[in-house]
């Protein structure tokens, strides 16, 4: 009986998160996989005309869809290797250095605690081309002979450029933080043994210190990845709202889109939407650690 | 095995002592100048947003070359941030909804924890499994269905519809969890031959203990909140609802007739400077909580 | 190759910040350590044997006074070009590579006309590999080893380039009791093999004095004595030197040299006379600490110590006697007999005959050894 009622407890302190695990996460996952087979579900009606794959497979023929896949996927690959190279530099150079190191971590850890919106209208204020100026970007450019251009309603390649600029701007100082920490924790006996060997800096670096901290690498390129391929607020923050408009939708803001706003009110095609995202999401991060057991050895 | 290794001579080895500390001299003030390049990377944007900000509309429109430095300065765009757009709703709401979801899930992230951590029931292991593979669900995924169930709920442009579905985490679960395992189970046992409850136990001694996790985990909480758009977004569209975000965006498309720059980043800087404060106060809890949580704003 | 230290002083700004002396941890040091021996650096923690260390392996350069190697002047010379092997406390081994390709990673630093194919790294890794005794373990990784293991394959990766010196900073002490007895006899006979002159590092002064040609104590900084293992023994230049080695402990007694002799409180134990400090005659009467060595006690009915006998402990072997006396700096002392030998009780009182040459006596302010002369 006793017993019974310590059982009884033990769920009583569980039940808030059960409840509203169960209501904003598991329900709504079956739910998202049900919509997603629901042809031309109705919000108001609460009926659909039947079940298949017709939303797959309108999503994958939408323009906009593929554009905003084409997006998604030029953010991934070209954000995640510039920010953890970037990142690695960073770590490295604050690594080697004393005095100021801490001023320097302080500054570089900002960004993670500003609001993206915020700064990101910052951004779009320095790089955006208007009547009356050229804007900051151009005028720096300006100084070595480049001509100017319009970032933020300009051409694809400016707003891509100044898209990934600013997602590797966001991105960077959680990256900077795991490597600098990963960096620290490497045991100074290896670099000593290393120095009294007479190996070359390079050397230490590729084969002593990146395999060292290999693991914390492999860590950020995975997130890095699940990160940008869940990149939607950074070019809200630059373009506005009406992405598609603009050329710079993701597959995040196709899902929001369809559900919601200008074009929205299309839950099954949002959820078809959304998992394909989830499916791509899925194998590429599967394919990283496969790659990485390979590569991080103990 | 022999020993014939070493051949340098004197001078030899004295030159190189010096080429070496030169060099040596060199490599560093390269690493402060390319250290120095990323800081001032980072920091030009909040330079240029307060700088902007105490620009007159005028001025500011006036200047073909935008210019580092401010001749006159005026505050005058903090008064139109306040006046001419609800800024100060959006902070209130921001505040409002931010200490309210964080309170709510710390409550029940406690009591989860706690649960995980100490007590016996039947099926533990099975439901903490259950809730650690949740850590893989991106919220994406169930935003659509959340989204609906407000709706029919009638919780649009409310706060509850607003704070609901982020009171709980299941990587806060986890990690308190783990913080309160560490709390040595003898203190436990001896808190239950001495008599005392659960619930006292939890609140007298494990609170207390795993405070310093507390707070680290209230306050990236905190920082997540006071930046969250995307379901504020999805869920309010008055904007006696709005929290910073959409005021921002609000603002950069609809507020202060859309070319009043100067105005606009007032309303940034305004947003921005209690994060900041926060993050000088507390930096070294933020930083080591994100490094030990590994997590990704 | 000979090492010589020639007044050599290291100091480190001080980690407190209030306190703006600098942290001296190496304090003047002039001694040479001869060619192709075996020399164990030795003191308690914090005493600066591992900055010796790394003074000769140049991982430290010192603040003043300059290091030899043969006739050479290595004070400028960075760590790489000394030809130096180092061993670490917690061996350093590279988690990610093979026991193989951690010997061999030295030899991939050689450049120019030094560079190895790849067979010839090979070849020579194996060699070392085999000295040490761990050429079957080549294809393992670090963590897959045991301890011992994992030490064998880091002397071998300090031995692989063949340095003039190789330094082990405390080699045993992350190894368990059985290990460390073997791993140390291991270790001298490797040195044997290779000739190479070898300085370890450790606090442990049996580890030292079992396996050491020379033995240099050292004391927060300072260099105490060098000499070979039973000769620092028998005499030790002060009393922390006398203090420091020997298990148990030596018993230390204040006592009074009169009259020509040696007086414990109010008894005489032994006649001394002739007393001389560094080559000076000293004057009577004069106030000395008193050490004795726990095998200086020679149990005897009528013998001139008497002490207050506390517990007599039967170890096999040896009787250790614990005993007390007015004179002592330490509550008890400790007496070492055979275990045949009678130990003479009366009233709780035991009495001993002392061993001169196990008696050694330091002056009371300077600490330094006094020389005597008995009957």
């Amino acid at each position: 009986m006793k017993q019974k009622l310590r059982q009884y407890k033990a769920w009583l302190y569980l039940l808030p998160a059960i409840v509203f695990l169960g209501i904003f996460m598991v329900y709504p996952l079956l739910d998202v996989v049900i919509y997603s087979f629901e042809e031309g579900f109705n919000f108001v009606t609460q009926s659909s005309r039947g079940t298949g794959l017709f939303n797959y497979s309108y999503v994958l023929h939408d323009p906009y869809f593929v554009q905003a896949l084409k997006n998604t996927f030029l953010i991934v690959i070209i954000t995640v290797p510039v920010s953890t190279g970037l990142a690695l530099l960073i770590s490295l150079a604050l690594s080697s250095v004393k005095p100021l190191r801490n001023l320097f971590q302080t500054v570089y850890f900002l960004p993670y605690v500003t609001n993206t919106l915020a700064v990101g209208l910052v951004f779009m204020v320095l790089f955006k081309k208007t009547a009356y100026t050229d804007g900051m970007v151009n005028l720096l450019l300006g100084v070595f002979g480049v001509p100017s251009v319009d970032f933020i309603d300009g051409p694809y390649w400016a707003k891509l450029l100044v898209m990934c600029i600013y997602t590797v701007w966001v991105v960077l100082p959680f990256k900077i933080l795991i490597l600098t920490s990963a960096l620290a924790s490497v045991n100074p006996d290896y670099y000593k043994a290393a120095r009294v060997d007479g190996t070359r800096p390079s050397r230490i670096f590729f084969r002593i210190t990146l395999p060292l901290i290999s693991p914390m690498v492999f860590y950020l390129v995975i997130t890095g990845f699940i990160g940008a391929f869940k990149a939607y607020s950074d070019e809200v923050a630059l373009f506005g709202t009406d992405l598609n408009a603009a050329g710079m939708n993701t597959m995040v803001g196709y899902v929001y889109d369809m559900l919601y706003g200008a074009s929205g009110g299309y839950p099954s095609y949002a959820s078809a939407a959304a998992l394909i995202l989830f499916l791509i999401v899925l194998t590429i991060t599967c394919i990283n650690l496969m790659v990485s057991r390979r590569s991080v050895h103990y | 095995m022999t020993q014939e290794n070493v051949v340098f001579s004197g001078t030899a080895a004295t030159d190189f002592s010096s080429q070496a500390k030169r060099r040596r001299r060199i490599r560093t003030s390269l690493l402060y100048v390319f250290l120095t390049i990323w800081a001032v990377a980072v920091l030009f944007p909040f330079y240029w947003m307060i700088l902007t900000s105490f620009k007159s509309q005028g001025a500011y429109n006036s200047e073909q070359t935008p210019k580092f430095y401010v001749s006159e300065p005026t505050a005058e765009n903090y008064r139109e941030a306040f006046t001419a757009v609800p800024l100060a709703r959006y902070f209130g709401n921001t505040l409002i909804f931010t200490i309210v979801t964080t309170a709510l899930m710390m409550v029940v992230i406690i009591l989860a924890a706690f649960a995980f951590a100490r007590l016996k029931f039947r099926g533990k292991n099975l439901l903490f499994t259950l809730f650690l593979s949740l850590m893989m669900i991106p919220n994406e995924l169930v935003i659509i269905t959340n989204y609906v169930t407000i709706t029919k709920w009638d919780l649009r442009n409310s706060f509850p519809g607003l704070i609901l579905p982020s009171i709980t985490s299941v990587f806060y679960i986890y990690l308190l969890k783990e913080t309160f395992e560490q709390i040595p189970e003898e203190l436990y046992k001896a808190a239950k031959v001495d008599g005392t409850s659960d619930f006292k136990y939890l609140r007298r001694v494990m609170i207390p203990i795993a405070r310093p996790t507390l707070v680290t985990i209230a306050i990236l909480k905190v920082i997540e909140c006071w930046n969250s758009y995307v379901w504020p977004r999805l869920i309010t569209d008055k904007a006696e609802y709005f929290l910073v975000s959409n005021g921002i965006q609000e603002i950069r498309e609809h507020g202060f007739g859309r070319d009043n720059i100067p105005a606009m980043m007032a309303a940034v800087v305004v947003i921005s400077v209690p994060l900041i404060v926060l993050f000088l106060i507390f930096r070294n809890k933020i930083m080591e909580g994100v490094s030990r949580g590994g997590i990704k704003a | 190759m000979k090492i010589t230290l020639d007044h050599v002083t290291k100091r480190f700004p001080n980690r407190n910040k209030k306190i703006h002396s600098d942290v001296i941890a190496v304090n003047d040091f002039t001694f040479e350590i001869p060619d192709g021996k075996l020399i164990g650096l030795l003191g308690p923690s914090g005493c600066g044997k591992s900055t010796t260390l790394n003074l000769i392996s140049g991982l430290e350069t010192p603040t003043s006074g300059r290091i030899f190697f043969g006739d050479t002047d290595v004070t400028d010379v960075p760590a790489e070009n000394r030809g130096v092997g180092l061993v670490f406390q917690n061996y350093a081994l590279y988690p990610h590579l093979t026991v193989l390709d951690n010997i061999m990673f030295p030899l991939g630093n050689l450049r120019g006309s030094e560079k190895l194919t790849k067979e010839q790294m090979r070849d020579k890794a194996m060699a070392v590999a085999k000295l040490v005794q761990i050429d079957e373990l080549t294809e393992r990784r670090p963590k897959e080893l045991s301890g011992g293991q994992q030490q064998r394959v880091a002397i071998a990766r300090a031995l692989v380039k063949m340095p003039s010196v190789l330094l082990l900073d405390e080699p045993l002490s992350n190894l368990d009791a059985r290990l460390r007895l073997q791993t140390r006899e291991e270790l001298a006979r490797i040195q044997r093999e290779t000739g190479i002159t070898t300085v370890f590092v450790t606090h442990d002064q049996e580890e030292a004095m079992s396996i050491s040609d020379l033995i240099v104590v050292m004391k927060d900084g300072l260099f105490q004595q060098m000499g070979k293992p039973q000769d620092v023994y028998d005499i030790p230049d002060n009393l922390f030197v006398a203090k420091f080695l020997g298990t148990p402990p030596i018993n230390v007694f204040e006592g009074t040299v009169r009259d020509g002799r040696l007086f414990l409180g109010e008894t005489a134990v032994l006649p001394v006379h002739d007393l001389a400090m560094g080559g000076e005659p000293v004057g009577e009467p004069k106030n000395v600490f008193v050490g004795i060595r726990p095998e200086g006690f020679i149990p005897a009915e009528d013998g001139a110590l008497a002490l207050t006998l506390r517990k007599i402990e039967v170890m096999g072997r040896d009787t250790s006697v614990v005993a007390s006396h007015e004179a002592l700096t330490t509550p008890t002392l400790r007496a070492i007999v055979a275990s045949d030998a009678p130990v003479y009780e009366s009233d709780g009182i035991v009495r001993f005959d002392i061993k001169p040459s196990k008696l050694h006596l330091f002056d009371r302010d300077t600490e330094a050894r006094i020389a005597f002369v008995t009957d």
